[in-house]
């Protein structure tokens, strides 16, 4: 038990010394990324892994929500007799937020779940410490090509995601409600600015950084046995998704 | 073979994904690549209130160009507009800010004039009309200054 004061201590560094260690981790991927040579293979195939193996989920995903947008969009702009902007509020809701948080938050359920999980396994079953005994250096081999591709991949998979989106609305909006797609494109492209995009694009870079760096550290510390590398994927997910969500507000408030 | 049926995935998705991102900000972002083709007319106005970069230049309703950049000149506001290059404007053209609609965006009426003078690229329009202030035009009825 001990006196509540202890526990508290306790707990605040427990959390400062996992902060240091996860900035200590990604000093050291960073500084792994620069130092030549680049794993340019390993790089491709997780490139494989995060990005066209996430792409179906992405299309459906986007589809749905750029569907839903519309939907909605439709019957709240109705109310004012303003459905000619429909197309500016489903392309900027995609652009600026919903594509890179969801597309962030799919890679980190399919992708970075898996990440944390083949790394852990590697952990708990000593390959990483084969890699080394071997002088192959783990955070090159194992961890900068997975947040290399990561950064790569999720602004490819974003813009995916926000080109599907904008077709996915027009197919609910156009085809189903009658805008007319005329208004619906040039509408969109009157009220969307390249600042909105490159916003967009700026956040699905830190988003890639965050998903894939979490992943890897999760799995890359995780705990004993079994029990401890499922409880890594979980931590994994769920520090990754809630990382995105919080610098999500951030980016916003900064960038717009 | 399979490591080639993986190249060709990774290479089919890095391309469709740039070609999405290419999309994004040529079509909606009005990214300009193959550089500005059309040429710069300038006019000077009282008052742009509301006017934005990027914003419409249009004749007869047809869009021709949009605006490039606004400035500030000798207490003037200076607008700098890019032109279709098919298009000739004369040098009494009127140059006149308004409103889409009653509340919509701020966008440029060219009206042709009828000189023979063509306007030369990076010339300069002189009749210009400053956009409508409607809550000038309301105060004006309310207080009477009509």
């Amino acid at each position: 038990m001990g006196n509540p004061l202890e526990a508290v201590g306790r707990t605040v560094l427990v959390q400062v010394r996992t902060m240091g260690r996860m900035a200590i981790f990604l000093g050291s991927t960073a500084l792994w990324t620069v130092l030549p040579p680049l794993k340019f293979r390993r790089i491709v195939g997780q490139l494989h892994f995060i990005g066209v193996k996430s792409s179906s989920i992405i299309l459906l995903t986007a589809a749905f929500s750029g569907m839903v947008l519309g939907l909605q969009g439709y019957y709240t702009l109705r109310k004012f007799g303003s459905e000619a902007l429909l197309g500016p509020a489903v392309g900027l809701t995609l652009i600026r937020e919903l594509g890179p948080v969801l597309a962030a938050l799919m890679v980190a359920a399919r992708a970075g779940s898996a990440s944390a999980a083949e790394i852990g396994i590697m952990r708990i079953t000593e390959q990483i410490d084969a890699l080394e005994a071997m002088a192959v250096n783990p955070m090159k081999y194992l961890v900068v090509p997975k947040v290399v591709a990561g950064l790569i991949a999720l602004p490819l998979l974003t813009a995916i995601f926000d080109v599907v989106g904008i077709f996915g609305g027009y197919l609910v909006g156009v085809e189903m409600l009658g805008v007319s797609a005329g208004t619906y494109f040039s509408e969109m492209r009157n009220m969307v600015e390249m600042s909105d995009i490159r916003g967009g694009f700026l956040k699905s870079l830190s988003f890639g950084l965050i998903v894939t760096w979490v992943c890897t550290y999760k799995g890359f510390y995780t705990g004993y046995g079994a029990e401890g590398v499922g409880k890594a994927t979980t931590e994994a997910v769920v520090l990754s998704s809630v990382l995105v969500l919080v610098w999500n507000y951030f980016m916003t408030a900064l960038l717009f | 073979m399979k490591r080639l049926t993986m190249d060709t995935l990774v290479g089919l998705f890095v391309v469709v994904g740039i070609a999405a991102l290419a999309w994004l900000s040529i079509r909606l972002g009005k990214l300009e690549v193959i550089g500005d083709r059309g040429y710069t007319i300038t006019a000077e106005f009282d008052s742009v209130a509301g006017l934005k970069n990027g914003a419409v230049v249009e004749i007869a309703g047809v869009e021709v160009g949009r605006v490039k950049a606004i400035g500030l000149d000798r207490y003037r506001a200076r607008v700098a507009m890019s032109i279709n290059p098919s298009i000739k404007l004369q040098d009494d053209s009127i140059v006149s800010i308004r409103t889409k609609g009653l509340i919509g965006e701020k966008y440029v009426r060219i009206t042709p004039g009828g000189s023979d003078m063509i306007v030369q690229p990076g010339g300069k329009l002189r009749d210009t009309e400053d956009p409508i202030d409607i809550e000038q035009l309301i105060s004006n009825y309310i207080f009477g200054k009509l």
